[in-house]
């Protein structure tokens, strides 16, 4: 077992008793919620005449089923419209937080606690989302759970979980011109597979890693689960402590600050750690990367021929297949040239100032494709305001991308935001499954948000690096 | 179909207490195929509710179904495994969303266990808190059970949680059971709300301790 990890100081920090099953019971530093897994769990406990246990620590908003496009309420989906009721109801009686449409603050849950300060190092973070391992990038210990899950930590503040093991992946060297962190981790999912990491905590290293911003390191724990681990996480430093002191939390309370780094700090892996196991990559040798079949792990460089099902081990082999029909490429091209019909740059992987900023490089004095219906999904109402303060939304409108509110959106087709029919949807989200946008004939690539801009503008999957980026022109 | 020792038909998960679930017993029903996805079990559109109940008949339901809905080739679709109650699967079965509508919905189409190479951990999970449990065994074994399940739509199967055996036609295989899953089942500790709430005092101290919670965030007496 690891020992002086992050995760092993965190875990100790949080048990609060081993259970008779042989489960720790787990306290939970943050819980957040949304309207699609927690009115059941609120339910059960209505039924249970229990209360909730610890509100102060709870905080929610609604991104799945919100619409991006007409806000105004009721929305116009009834059953969308019965969830948000719901969660309004639920939280207003217990007297948890809301970050709802009306404050400013609503966006994707995995936005919305990183840029508000409510994650922060050393903490438990749990949500009934799989994608909550983003909070991960802030050195928390953090994961999804199901609804019943969820109805534990209301009613006891709590999760009954089984210590995981702990790999180290060290990503060696320097991340080359167009490569981001959308690369990195849909290389190791590539390498270790969809159910690599079931059993294991992710801990990310290695220079590669420490030289990313805070929005990068959240998109690479963001997809820790697509690769089976259920948490991953980056040990915190100077940039994670920057980014903090500008959140709610610090802001006017620097003090406060100064108070809790001792703690966070002191989370930090030691040196001589132990892992169950560890993993290097080669940072300087990844190129842009994109998905060519049904799995995030069915991934291949930009420049790099599409495998063919037999050079595969051998239980990958059937997988590979139907994805490859379903996508209808063929083993030995490259991706580069796949006709698109839409590209989404959005969700909890990819919706954030920074990833906005990046992809409006590359969109700028150009425009959407005729056969492309283009849109950006701010990953929250602040990120929205900022793009649009700093110009990036002209720069995407005025190409021919739609500019809609914060939200889940295209990433799992809850909403209107769906893919129609066999459309092929160039996305910055983090799951290529059969049927996530909506459509069961739909296809989905992954890609970097700049990548997912320049199949925007050329209708095709390209290799952004071919493209030159503008710097913005302020009138 | 029967779940000695208690049914977890019986329990959506609201309940009271939970019971111990030993065994398993009913006819199977083979799913083939690794990565099949919790999207798969339940698509997206089926979320849009404030509780699971129903959620049984939208299993695969993009799999079972076209766009005019009639039905497709899925053995969910197939008249000779209604009624199952044993699912057999292959790897990484329950990957991708954490949404509990999956094992919700497969539960109230009837399945009460499920065996197959290996689970994805959240999808796991939550099978263990509807009392489902989630067994493994070789990519060989496995096949050779979907193999016998297809010869025998009407055969009993057998899947014993303490024993962590799994019994058919004459045959008896070993499987895994995770160890807390095991224990929480057959003790019948599946169901962590009561179990956890009885340590209120002790989450407290834990609470205290921890730097970053603040005194105004911990309820004020006893919980």
């Amino acid at each position: 077992m690891s020992e002086g990890t992050l995760y092993d100081k965190v875990w100790d920090r949080h048990e609060v008793t081993e259970l008779p099953t042989g489960q720790t019971q787990l306290f939970v530093g943050l819980h957040l919620i949304h309207e699609v897994t927690s009115p059941q769990a609120f339910g059960m406990l209505d039924e249970r005449g229990m209360e909730v246990a610890y509100p102060e620590l709870t905080h929610a908003t609604v991104d799945h089923i919100v619409p991006t496009a007409d806000q105004s309420r009721p929305y116009g989906d009834d059953a969308a419209e019965e969830m948000m009721s719901e969660l309004e109801t639920n939280v207003r009686e217990a007297g948890i937080r809301f970050s709802d449409p009306s404050t400013g603050d609503q966006g994707i849950v995995h936005v919305v606690g990183p840029e508000q300060g409510l994650t922060q190092p050393g903490k438990t973070v749990v949500c009934g989302d799989s994608h909550t391992s983003t909070h991960g990038a802030f050195g928390a210990l953090a994961f999804g759970i199901g609804t019943s899950q969820i109805r534990d930590v209301l009613a006891t503040g709590c999760v009954a979980m089984e210590k995981k093991d702990v790999r180290r992946i060290e990503v060696t060297g320097e991340l080359g011109d167009g490569v981001e962190a959308k690369d990195v981790i849909l290389e190791i999912i590539r390498t270790l597979g969809t159910d690599g990491g079931v059993g294991y905590v992710y801990e990310y290293a290695g220079e590669a890693i420490e030289s990313l911003d805070m929005e990068g390191r959240m998109s690479i724990c963001n997809m820790s689960i697509e690769g089976g681990a259920r948490a991953g996480y980056v040990n915190p430093d100077e940039t994670t402590y920057e980014w903090l002191a500008d959140t709610d939390e610090f802001a006017d309370d620097p003090e406060r600050f100064e108070e809790l780094k001792p703690y966070w700090e002191s989370v930090r892996s030691d040196d001589d750690a132990e892992y169950d196991d560890v993993v290097t990559i080669d940072g300087d040798s990844l190129e842009p990367m994109v998905t060519w079949g049904t799995t995030p792990g069915q991934g291949v460089g930009i420049t790099q021929p599409i495998p063919a099902p037999d050079d595969l081990p051998e239980d990958k082999r059937d997988t590979a297949e139907r994805a490859q029909e379903h996508m209808g490429v063929t083993p030995g091209e490259t991706m580069e040239g796949y006709q698109v019909d839409v590209a989404f740059l959005g969700s909890c992987t990819n919706a954030r100032l920074t990833d906005l900023r990046r992809a409006a490089r590359v969109v700028r004095g150009r425009t959407v494709h005729d056969d492309v219906r283009a849109m950006v999904v701010p990953g929250s109402q602040r990120v929205q305001a900022a793009a649009e303060a700093e110009g990036l939304a002209d720069t995407f409108r005025e190409a021919g991308f739609e500019w809609r509110n914060a939200g889940c959106s295209m990433c799992l087709g809850m909403n209107e935001d769906q893919l129609e029919g066999a459309e092929t949807c160039a996305s910055s989200s983090n799951r290529n499954f059969v049927g996530r946008q909506g459509s069961k004939d739909g296809r989905t690539v992954l890609m970097n948000p700049r990548m997912v801009a320049a199949a925007a503008v050329t209708g095709e999957v390209t290799d952004v690096r071919d493209i030159e980026e503008r710097e913005e022109v302020r009138a | 179909m029967s779940a000695d020792g208690s049914d977890p038909d019986a329990d959506d998960g609201a309940g009271g207490p939970a019971e111990t679930v030993l065994r398993v017993s009913g006819t199977g029903v083979p799913v083939r195929g690794n990565d099949i996805d919790t999207d798969q079990i339940i698509p997206a559109r089926f979320m849009k509710v404030v509780t699971f109940d129903g959620l049984g008949q939208f299993s695969f339901f993009d799999q079972r179904f076209t766009d005019d809905d009639e039905e497709k080739d899925h053995p969910f679709n197939e008249e000779r495994f209604q009624g199952a109650s044993v699912l057999a699967v292959n790897a990484n079965f329950g990957c991708g969303s954490s949404r509990e509508h999956a094992p919700q919905a497969l539960m109230r189409w009837g399945i009460d266990a499920i065996v197959g190479e290996s689970f994805a951990e959240i999808f796991a999970g939550n099978c263990l808190a509807l009392g489902v449990p989630t067994v493994t065994a070789d990519h060989e074994s496995i096949n050779a059970l979907q193999q016998w399940i297809d010869d025998h739509p009407d055969g009993e199967i057998d899947v014993d949680v303490a024993a962590e055996t799994v019994t058919y036609g004459g045959n008896e295989m070993s499987v895994s059971v995770d160890d807390a899953q095991r224990r929480a089942l057959v003790e019948g500790e599946w169901d962590t709300t009561a179990l956890m709430k009885s340590n209120a005092g002790a989450v407290r101290e834990t609470a205290e301790s921890l730097p970053y919670v603040r005194d105004d965030q911990i309820p004020a007496g006893d919980r």
